[in-house]
């Protein structure tokens, strides 16, 4: 009886995926809900024309977004996305550079290893609002006999040249607003490097210094290759952190001009009680961190698959 | 069998679950009628001493209701701001809240979320008891929606005594180019930067200050009600003296906020700051005693006001409660209570002076004779999102110095979010 075979099969698979996605459906739905769809209706707002607590009058297609970069005045976002665009870049050259060496030097069985593993990754348990607070203050732009903080080390150590504006350079402000963010994230990608580095075979390195390769051809031509998941890794994750980036400016310097990003435009604009604007800047913000990730995840499945 | 069983289980589970989140927000506050949950945002401080002292009056005019403190803490009010926003949109309104009188109200007033309460002026005797100048500032279209609570005058030069008797000054400037004169013997006496300055809307109050004494009060009342011009000569006349006076400030102002620059000022580093009155109480409960203060060079008798007012929302759950507190908030009693605890002075142009500090005795007796002017930076002159835009503008400016950068960034921010020409 081939017919009532194959429906005691289909029922039976019924049963066994039917429990699993009642188990899951709380939170698929939660995420449906509480993720995509306040996606979906933040994108819906940015298309209208809210621009006060009053109901919209109607849809204005992609205008909010075209006046970001066509008619906001002093060109206010464009000048948040150049202050994230320097925040960015210093910051994940900054924790890639220092979580490599860190994990070059840990990575040769240095003693008390484990010590200062703990060390240089523990900044990471620090949040970025205590950090900042901190950091404000070491970054005082006072000079001369009114510095504090770094610049006053320097001053006292007779460095006076080394003094600096800091976060209020025109220009470089926020390649010093990264500084905190570098402390904080270095140990971290340098976790990423060690565990990258620890992943690699004791026979690779063997073989390698079996065929006469010296120290630096060792890391160049064999251990460096295979890292190049880990930091790809790495970048991703400190590219979205960075993009996102709010709680540091805020308990640095405060929301204003000079170290405006994205992030912190929207509150701004929150604030001031345009919606729609403030949507419109969220969803470009999303677009530019999903522009970055989706690739990477899509990669990482393939690969998975692959192996 | 037992699988079955396994999917009622999980079935049951996920629908328990789902019930919980569905009672959550079911949480409906028992509304007493006789409750009046006043919205504000003081919560400590002098601040906090005057609502207590506004409540004990409000205890005896008021006997039938009950006062309700659903004060928010924090982010000086940006926080309460948040929560009022949400409550509002959900309908669901404090019976009164907090919020700076004048144009800021436009906000809530083009959002059609107060009640017009011109009747209740005239009712209880409002309309003369404050002056005309303030009375003109509150009115949109021929109708006021708040009722404010207390005065403070933005345009006040403090000074360190010490400081200017070391550089030989005895009088206070009365005119910006004076002004500018004292900078001078304060720089050759070797104070570097001897006007404290902090960060952005304290640098935009700053720049309005010198405004008045440029363009006198009638055009720059003009410049907030539409009729003005930001994109003329005399403007750029201004932007460059505001640049000139910049070059006497301290370079860090953009770290700064108004306490720090204060502190400069306590610390003989600077002779001079601008800031609000709220500055006299500020500087008393620290301690320090060796300050003077006059108005803006140049601006006469231009008293630039700003004020914490009540307002009477749409949908309130208690309306006669809240219109008893608001009559308790305009009325001399309250105001006396209220203001000798907080540090400002009374709108009303009838309360005795007793009782009140010396700062504030001089401030109200200026308040009766001057010619009132708004504040942008504190709400009365503009609305938020034009402040937003305009401490967004001073910012830059501060950082970069380009002159036809914040004319146009001014002109462009009251075209776009000031009242339109008439």
């Amino acid at each position: 009886m081939p017919f009532l075979n194959e429906e005691v099969a289909l029922r039976h698979r019924r049963r066994t995926w039917i429990p699993g996605l009642l188990l899951i459906s709380p939170s698929l739905i939660l995420l449906a809900v509480f993720v995509y769809g306040l996606i979906g209706w933040t994108f819906n707002l940015s298309l209208q024309d809210r621009h006060n607590a009053r109901p919209a009058k109607g849809y204005v297609g992609f205008d909010n977004y075209t006046k970001l970069f066509t008619a906001d005045i002093n060109d206010r976002f464009v000048h948040s996305l150049q202050n994230l665009v320097v925040f960015t870049v210093v910051f994940m050259a900054g924790t890639l550079l220092f979580g490599l060496i860190w994990a070059l030097l840990l990575e040769r069985r240095a003693r008390a290893e484990g010590f200062f593993r703990t060390i240089y990754l523990f900044p990471m348990a620090v949040s970025f609002v205590a950090s900042g607070v901190v950091w404000r203050w070491l970054m005082n732009t006072g000079q001369g006999d009114s510095a504090g903080g770094i610049n006053a080390i320097f001053h006292g150590l007779g460095l006076g040249f080394l003094e600096s504006p800091w976060w209020t350079h025109p220009d470089w402000g926020m390649a010093a607003m990264a500084m905190p963010a570098i402390w904080q994230l270095a140990g971290y990608v340098m976790a990423l490097f060690l565990a990258g580095f620890r992943g690699i075979p004791e026979e690779l390195r063997e073989a390698a210094v079996v065929d006469g390769a010296t120290t630096f051809q060792l890391y160049r031509q064999v251990l460096f290759p295979q890292l190049t998941p880990t930091i790809l890794s790495a970048l991703i994750i400190t590219g979205h952190m960075s993009m996102k980036m709010f709680d540091l400016i805020m308990s640095v310097s405060g929301a204003q001009w000079l170290t405006e990003v994205p992030a912190v435009y929207v509150w701004q604009t929150l604030l001031t009680r345009d919606y729609a604007k403030a949507a419109a800047i969220s969803v470009f913000l999303l677009l530019v961190v999903a522009v970055v990730v989706v690739p990477y995840l899509i990669h990482v499945n393939r690969s998975e698959k692959r192996s | 069998m037992r699988l079955s069983r396994r999917v009622a289980v999980v079935a049951v589970a996920v629908g328990t679950m789902f019930a919980t989140v569905a009672c959550g927000s079911t949480d409906e506050p028992g509304a007493a009628s006789a409750d009046v949950e006043v919205f504000t945002w003081w919560a400590d401080g002098g601040e906090k001493a005057g609502l207590d002292g506004l409540v004990g009056v409000f205890g005896t005019d008021c006997k039938d209701f009950k006062f309700v403190n659903g004060a928010v803490a924090g982010g000086a009010g940006s926080n309460a701001k948040q929560v009022l926003a949400s409550r509002l949109q959900q309908n669901e309104p404090p019976d009164t809240f907090q919020a700076h009188a004048g144009a800021e109200l436009s906000d809530y007033i083009n959002d059609d979320q107060v009640e017009d309460l011109s009747a209740q002026y005239s009712e209880w005797g409002l309309t003369n008891a404050f002056p005309k100048g303030l009375i003109d500032n509150l009115t949109v279209d021929g109708k006021i929606y708040s009722v404010p609570a207390n005065i403070h005058r933005a345009n006040v030069l403090w000074s360190n005594k010490t400081v200017l008797a070391k550089a030989g000054i005895t009088k206070d400037a009365t005119t910006l180019e004076g002004f500018f004169a004292d900078l001078d013997k304060l720089k050759a006496a070797g104070v570097a930067a001897p006007l404290a300055l902090g960060k952005d809307w304290t640098q935009q109050m700053l720049f309005e200050a010198l405004l008045i004494s440029k363009l006198g009060p009638d055009k720059f009342n003009a410049l907030w009600n539409g009729s003005g011009d930001w994109a003329g000569a005399e403007m750029t006349a201004a932007i460059n003296d505001y640049k000139k006076l910049l070059t006497y400030t301290n370079k860090d102002r953009d770290t700064f906020d108004w306490t720090d620059a204060e502190k400069l000022l306590m610390d003989g580093k600077a002779a001079y700051q601008l800031m609000g009155d709220w500055e006299a109480a500020d500087l008393d409960a620290k301690g320090f005693k060796d300050y003077g203060w006059s108005v803006f060079p140049g601006n006469g008798n231009v008293f630039q006001w700003l004020a914490d007012s009540f307002v009477l929302p749409k949908g309130a759950k208690n309306a006669e409660g809240t219109k008893c507190w608001l009559k308790t908030v305009g009325s001399a009693t309250g105001q006396a209570a209220f203001n000798q605890k907080k540090g400002s002075i009374p709108a009303r142009t009838d309360v005795g002076t007793d009782g009140f500090p010396a700062y504030q005795q001089a401030a109200m007796a200026d308040w009766k004779t001057a010619t009132q002017v708004p504040s942008c930076p504190h709400g009365s002159a503009c609305a938020q999102t034009w402040q937003g835009a305009v401490s967004s503008a001073q910012g830059k400016f501060s950082s970069d110095g380009d002159v036809a950068a914040l004319q146009a960034a001014l002109a462009s921010a009251a075209a776009e979010f000031g009242p339109k020409k008439k």
